[in-house]
């Protein structure tokens, strides 16, 4: 496998909190156009991993490449700019704004206006054709005046993902994207992760094991912040090690 | 949000063209601009100008808590320099009146970009106590260096007269020329709430990683925030020292500081006109209590205490929330 097929690549990464090893020598390739996923019992490591690669966090020791430039010491806004959009476990909308509002945020940047404090919000409604394309595309139309906060859960999250689809990312990790949702809003939002991820790469967190089995097309698992096993879902599925992970440690599902 | 209500029942926006698009989208600007123009016929004018000026700093500064979140505890120190160096200039070097505030706000930008490196990469309670302590240096500044003439203050300052023209020594004339500045200075943070960098701050204040994974680095935002709101509050000590004709150690006091933080969460936080009538409240409740003598603080504490209690979204706050809720109930009367 040559270094170009791969968009993310880390390389014996560490993070300690306090002495305590959240990560321990996780060197992690995510293949072109592949939807990654990333498995593994709570308190795994998964979220941290995601907050490394992003640059939330900085790691204890180690590098990571994207798209083989090293950008262990860039800023999380700077690498979001180079097309690396992460979303998180919690639910992160902004609360007080409305749907609108909340994908024209992810959209305006591009405009280059985000320090003009002297015109006015505006010169934003030119985005509003996009900001209807962007909702339709994940049935959120009917709710583009809604206070964000007044979302029922699962549609929450599907704005978040139109949020990070706004951005055109390369990349997008999305860690537990369908956590809490109801059967109806997984189907669709598995549906819609599988759209997204035509010509990009996916990272994702998820503990739905179907969901996990149907989407990706690699898997890592880990375990007390070590890889335990990697393979397609095939083969980690008759893993013993990882069987045992699951069954020893509880099953969040 | 109530300011996105607001930004639809106030009119399209705060650009001076506004005001001729139509009666009925501008009635409310049109409304305030008239009750500025009657209340000095009906209300001792330097008491308003007062409140103007205070009203002036409680914008300024909920700029930054409202729309930010950011709660600083130091705004007296570009509220009270700028008074002395706006007393200073007018009386020593004889500028006339908007050269010396022109030059005080413009040196409070940049004493708001100096201080703002220093504390913005603190978060919540740190943020708070490193503005708290930037301002104490200044006020041990005021307290000893000399142009400031310490514990005197600077006394005597004339107001001089607007553009070398007009003089402003009348009540009348400084009043309107305070409600002049006031009313530029309400336009441009309106404008800067509803600006493509208004909807940023937002996001910041609603949930500054989302924004980060937006690709915005935050706190350069939040640098220009803070700078924006320095450089008003400068505006609004520098327009005050015209009115009083003295610059004193008052201005720069950490309870000036707190003065301030007590005017916004009073009328509400995050509203345009919250600052507003918060100031209202707390200068006229100081000029009512004023003859009680010293028992003044303790029972401002007490109407603080109260107010915190029923209103938590501060007066404007609870009555847009009001409005909203009516308004929704005939819209839907029977989900009310
Ligand atoms: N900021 C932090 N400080 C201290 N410990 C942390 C921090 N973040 C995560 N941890 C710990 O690191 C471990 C891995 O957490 P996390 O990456 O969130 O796991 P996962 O997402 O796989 O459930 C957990 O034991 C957690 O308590
Ligand atoms: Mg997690």
């Amino acid at each position: 496998m040559s270094t170009e097929d791969n968009v993310i690549e880390t390389d014996g990464l560490v993070k300690s909190f306090k002495g305590f090893s959240a990560v321990s020598e996780v060197s992690l390739k995510v293949r072109r156009h592949h939807i990654h996923a990333l498995i593994g019992p709570n308190g795994a490591g998964k979220s941290t991993m995601f907050n490394l690669i992003t640059k939330f966090l900085q790691p204890t020791s180690g590098t990571i490449r994207y798209n083989g430039i090293d950008i262990t010491k860039a800023k999380p806004a700077k690498v979001a700019r180079m097309g690396m959009v992460r979303s998180f476990q919690i639910s992160s909308v902004f609360p007080h704004l409305t749907v609108r509002q909340n994908v024209r945020v992810a959209l305006q940047r591009k405009l280059g206006m985000s320090f003009h404090f002297w015109r006015s919000e505006r010169v934003l409604d030119g985005l509003n054709d996009r900001v209807g394309d962007l909702l339709a595309d994940v049935d959120l139309e009917s709710y583009q005046d809604t206070m964000a906060a007044e979302l029922p859960y699962g549609r929450k999250r599907v704005l978040e993902l139109a949020m990070t689809l706004a951005l055109e990312p390369e990349v997008m990790l999305l860690d537990e994207p369908m956590a809490g949702m109801g059967t109806e809003d997984v189907r669709r939002t598995a549906e819609l992760i599988r759209r997204a991820a035509q010509g990009r790469t996916v990272l994702m967190v998820e503990h739905n094991i179907n969901v996990v089995a149907d989407l990706s097309d690699w898997i890592t698992v880990l375990q007390r912040g070590r890889v335990l096993a990697e393979g397609e879902y095939d083969a980690i599925s008759k893993d013993r090690e990882v069987i045992e992970a699951y069954m020893g440690g509880h099953h969040d599902t | 949000m109530s300011t996105n209500e607001m930004s639809k029942t106030l009119g399209p926006d705060g650009g001076g063209g506004a005001l001729v698009v139509g009666w009925k989208a501008n009635r409310w600007w049109i409304a305030g601009l008239i009750v500025l123009a009657v209340a000095p016929f009906l209300v001792y004018p330097i008491f308003l100008a007062k409140i103007l000026c205070f009203a002036l700093f409680a914008i300024a500064f909920n700029l930054l808590l409202g729309y930010v979140g950011l709660l600083s505890f130091g705004h007296a120190a570009f509220f009270g320099m700028a008074a002395y160096i706006s007393g200073h200039v007018m009386k020593e070097w004889g500028v006339t009146p908007e050269v010396a505030i022109l030059i005080a706000t413009a040196s409070m930008a940049v004493l708001g970009v100096v201080f703002g490196m220093i504390a913005i990469r603190r978060q919540g309670i740190y943020f708070a106590m490193v503005t708290l302590a930037l301002s104490q240096m200044v006020y041990f500044l005021a307290l000893q260096s000399e142009f400031t003439h310490g514990e005197d203050g600077i006394q005597g300052i004339p107001r001089g007269a607007f553009l070398g023209l007009v003089s402003l020594e009348s009540s009348l004339s400084i009043y309107y020329f305070v409600a002049g500045v006031f009313v530029l200075g309400f336009l441009f943070v309106y404008r800067v709430i509803h600006s493509p960098f208004g909807q940023v701050l937002k996001s910041v204040r609603e949930n500054e990683a989302r924004a980060t994974s937006l690709g915005y680095d935050t706190d350069r935002y939040k640098l220009l925030a803070f700078t924006l709101s320095a450089t008003l509050a400068g505006l609004a000590g520098a327009t005050k020292v015209l009115v009083f004709q003295l610059a004193s150690l008052t201005d720069v006091t950490w309870q000036m500081s707190g003065e301030v933080v007590l005017m916004t969460l009073l009328g509400g936080v995050g509203t345009i006109l919250g600052p507003v009538v918060g100031a209202g409240i707390v200068v006229s409740m100081h000029n009512l209590l004023a003859e009680i003598g010293s028992v003044t603080t303790i029972v401002q504490g007490l109407i603080f205490i109260l107010c915190v209690l029923v209103f938590r979204r501060g007066v404007v706050g609870e009555v847009s929330a009001w409005l909203r809720r009516r308004r929704s109930t005939k819209k839907h009367p029977r989900a009310g």
